[in-house]
């Protein structure tokens, strides 16, 4: 564990240095501004859009985190040859894999959680200045805690893409490890048409495949509860708690392949 | 206990995208090294010294052969708290500072964070790193990169130390600095393993050395062993020589090569029969003055020249190249 948590250490000053939290500024003066724009429309429907706005800026900002430092985590290292002196030194190459996955995912978590703590105290700053009667119109609370579910799902949906962007990157270069962990994420959140695709083309074969594609690939649609917590539908703790569960195990299994294959590789 | 032992080790590249075949690196390579030596490993470039040495650290795995170092696997992680190891060319991560690179590595060691501190700063302070080591590394020339790939090469006190060209990138006062470095290491026991191309390091510094040519081991043993004080000539420098009496010595063949150190001074090079005391007192007789006599022996260097030469027509003699394994 002392060495993981080195590793995940260092990946995480790499990403303070190159300047990834960078991005929280881009956050924050896309989301002033855009609350600012989307003020001038319908008195009800503006804080709607802004919630939707808001989780769904967490989330891209979240994946071009995940994927974008994901695929280069242990390229760079393998490319630059810095694995060479790193790899002598008493550690597994197991831990280095998963050091660099604990380094990512806590960079993701301090980027999130900013962004949570921005939000939230942009939505307290609108409910206290908007007129008391738009409010009633409104279908949920601005500071609505019931958006901590869809922002936990969050958390754990990037923490699966980028555990496929590490686990890509342990044997790809990182223009293949992107193309692929997108193409992933794209197919992943359509989940239900995958499942359902027999029922619109002929062929068995493709009916086949796709159902294939269903069961094997992740099923991102399941982590996307934004629309319901918007619209103040009920997400129960249970779904959250299991869809967690389905991620986490997920994740587990693609390291357990990303750290087979690691382990295996020559370094030449 | 050898410090380092590798039994028949052996490794096979594939090489070539649409039709994939073996390429040997490294033949058979059998070698043992004693704890407290300093060990030159030889070769030319491409000759497998690179591939030994991650064969030795486990940056790459076997096709077959075994390798041991301090009485264990490679690879065992009880070994690595015991061993240091300079990549060739080593390349660092850029964001870090030497100081805080080296606290990083001391830490993979469970150091505690003063004393991550204390060996950081001891170590950059003898490879002549000073103030830089607060720069970042992107800042660092290659000869700094060098001295701080040396110095992480030697956080944890290691009993072996596998060093892959240490003196690349180094302007003279840096290699005579490193070349001190490496005898401190074996005056305290360390064993240090090198691989170079500069013969004349290996020879100031190496108690034992390899050769490797083409993937097999050419030549391996003492130095004094290796080069065997087996003298090929003399060197004889006399003065007062006429153009006459060197003109006759010429003809007799007893001169194998003529250097004009100045006026009527020359360095000449006899063979090893007839004795050089007879050639002496012949041009002597002649009213040359003696200056000095030394013998000449063989240096690593020319051991060096005539193993590559040995392999490399041994190879040519086998046909398509003997690294290539595949059908042609």
């Amino acid at each position: 564990m002392r060495v993981i948590r080195h590793v995940a250490v260092n990946v995480f000053k790499e990403s303070v240095r190159d300047k990834v939290l960078y991005n929280l500024v881009v956050f924050a003066v896309l989301l002033i501004s855009m609350s600012y724009l989307i003020g001038q429309l319908t008195a009800g429907q503006d804080m709607k859009i802004i919630k939707d706005l808001g989780l769904a800026s967490i989330s891209i900002f979240g994946l071009l985190i995940a994927i974008f430092i994901g695929i280069g985590l242990v390229w760079k290292e393998v490319e630059r040859r810095s694995i060479y002196a790193l790899l002598s030194k008493p550690m597994r190459r197991s831990e280095l894999v998963l050091g660099k996955y604990c380094g990512l995912v806590l960079t993701l978590l301090i980027n999130i959680a900013v962004m949570t703590i921005a939000f939230y105290a942009l939505l307290a700053y609108i409910n206290w200045v908007i007129d008391p009667a738009v409010r009633l119109s409104w279908p949920a609370p601005a500071v609505d805690p019931a958006m901590l579910k869809a922002i936990v799902l969050i958390v754990i949906e990037l923490m699966l893409v980028t555990a496929i962007a590490l686990f890509f990157s342990t044997f790809s270069s990182p223009f293949l490890s992107a193309i692929l962990t997108i193409g992933i994420w794209v197919i992943g959140h359509f989940g239900a048409d995958l499942r359902n695709f027999g029922g619109v083309v002929g062929s068995p074969v493709a009916a086949a495949v796709a159902r294939g594609l269903y069961y094997v690939l992740p099923n991102f649609s399941a982590f996307d509860v934004k629309a319901q917590v918007v619209h103040g539908q009920a997400v129960p703790l249970g779904y959250v708690g299991l869809t967690s569960l389905y991620g986490l195990t997920y994740l587990a299994l693609v390291l357990v392949g990303a750290v087979a294959i690691f382990s295996r590789r020559d370094f030449k | 206990m050898d410090a380092i032992r590798t039994d028949a080790l052996t490794k096979h590249y594939t090489v070539g995208f649409w039709r994939p075949r073996p390429y040997l690196a490294l033949d058979g390579l059998t070698l043992q090294v004693g704890q407290g030596e300093v060990f030159g490993f030889l070769g030319p470039n491409g000759a497998g010294k690179t591939t030994t040495l991650k064969l030795l650290l486990q940056l790459i795995y076997p096709t077959s052969g075994r390798a041991e170092i301090l009485g264990k696997p490679v690879g065992d992680t009880s070994v690595k708290r015991r061993i240091g190891y300079l990549p060739e060319q080593p390349y660092f991560y850029d964001y870090l500072t030497a100081q805080e690179l080296l606290e990083y590595f001391a830490a993979l060691f469970g150091y505690a964070p003063a004393e991550r501190r204390a060996r950081a700063a001891k170590l950059l302070d003898e490879v002549g790193i000073g103030a830089e080591r607060r720069l970042q590394l992107r800042k660092f020339s290659k000869g700094m990169l060098q001295r701080v790939g040396i110095a992480q090469a030697l956080i944890n006190d290691p009993e072996v130390v596998f060093l892959d060209e240490p003196m690349s990138g180094l302007d003279p006062l840096g290699r005579r600095e490193i070349r001190h470095l490496i005898l401190r290491l074996r005056d305290r026991g360390c064993t240090v393993f090198f691989s170079s191309h500069v013969l004349a390091d290996a020879e100031a510094l190496c108690s034992r050395v390899a050769i490797l040519v083409n993937g097999h081991l050419a030549t391996a043993g003492k130095l004094s062993d290796i080069l065997a004080f087996k003298i090929r000539g003399w060197e004889l420098v006399v003065s007062d020589l006429t153009d006459g009496a060197l003109q006759q010595a010429q003809r007799q063949g007893h001169v194998t090569g003529t250097t004009r150190l100045g006026e009527s001074r020359y360095a000449l090079e006899l063979p090893l029969t007839p004795a050089p005391e007879q050639i002496l007192a012949g041009l002597i007789a002649q009213g040359a003055q003696l200056v000095t006599l030394n013998p000449l022996r063989d240096t690593l260097e020319d051991v060096f020249v005539r193993q590559v030469s040995a392999t490399s027509d041994l190879s040519a003699s086998l046909g398509e190249g003997s690294r290539r394994m595949g059908p042609a």
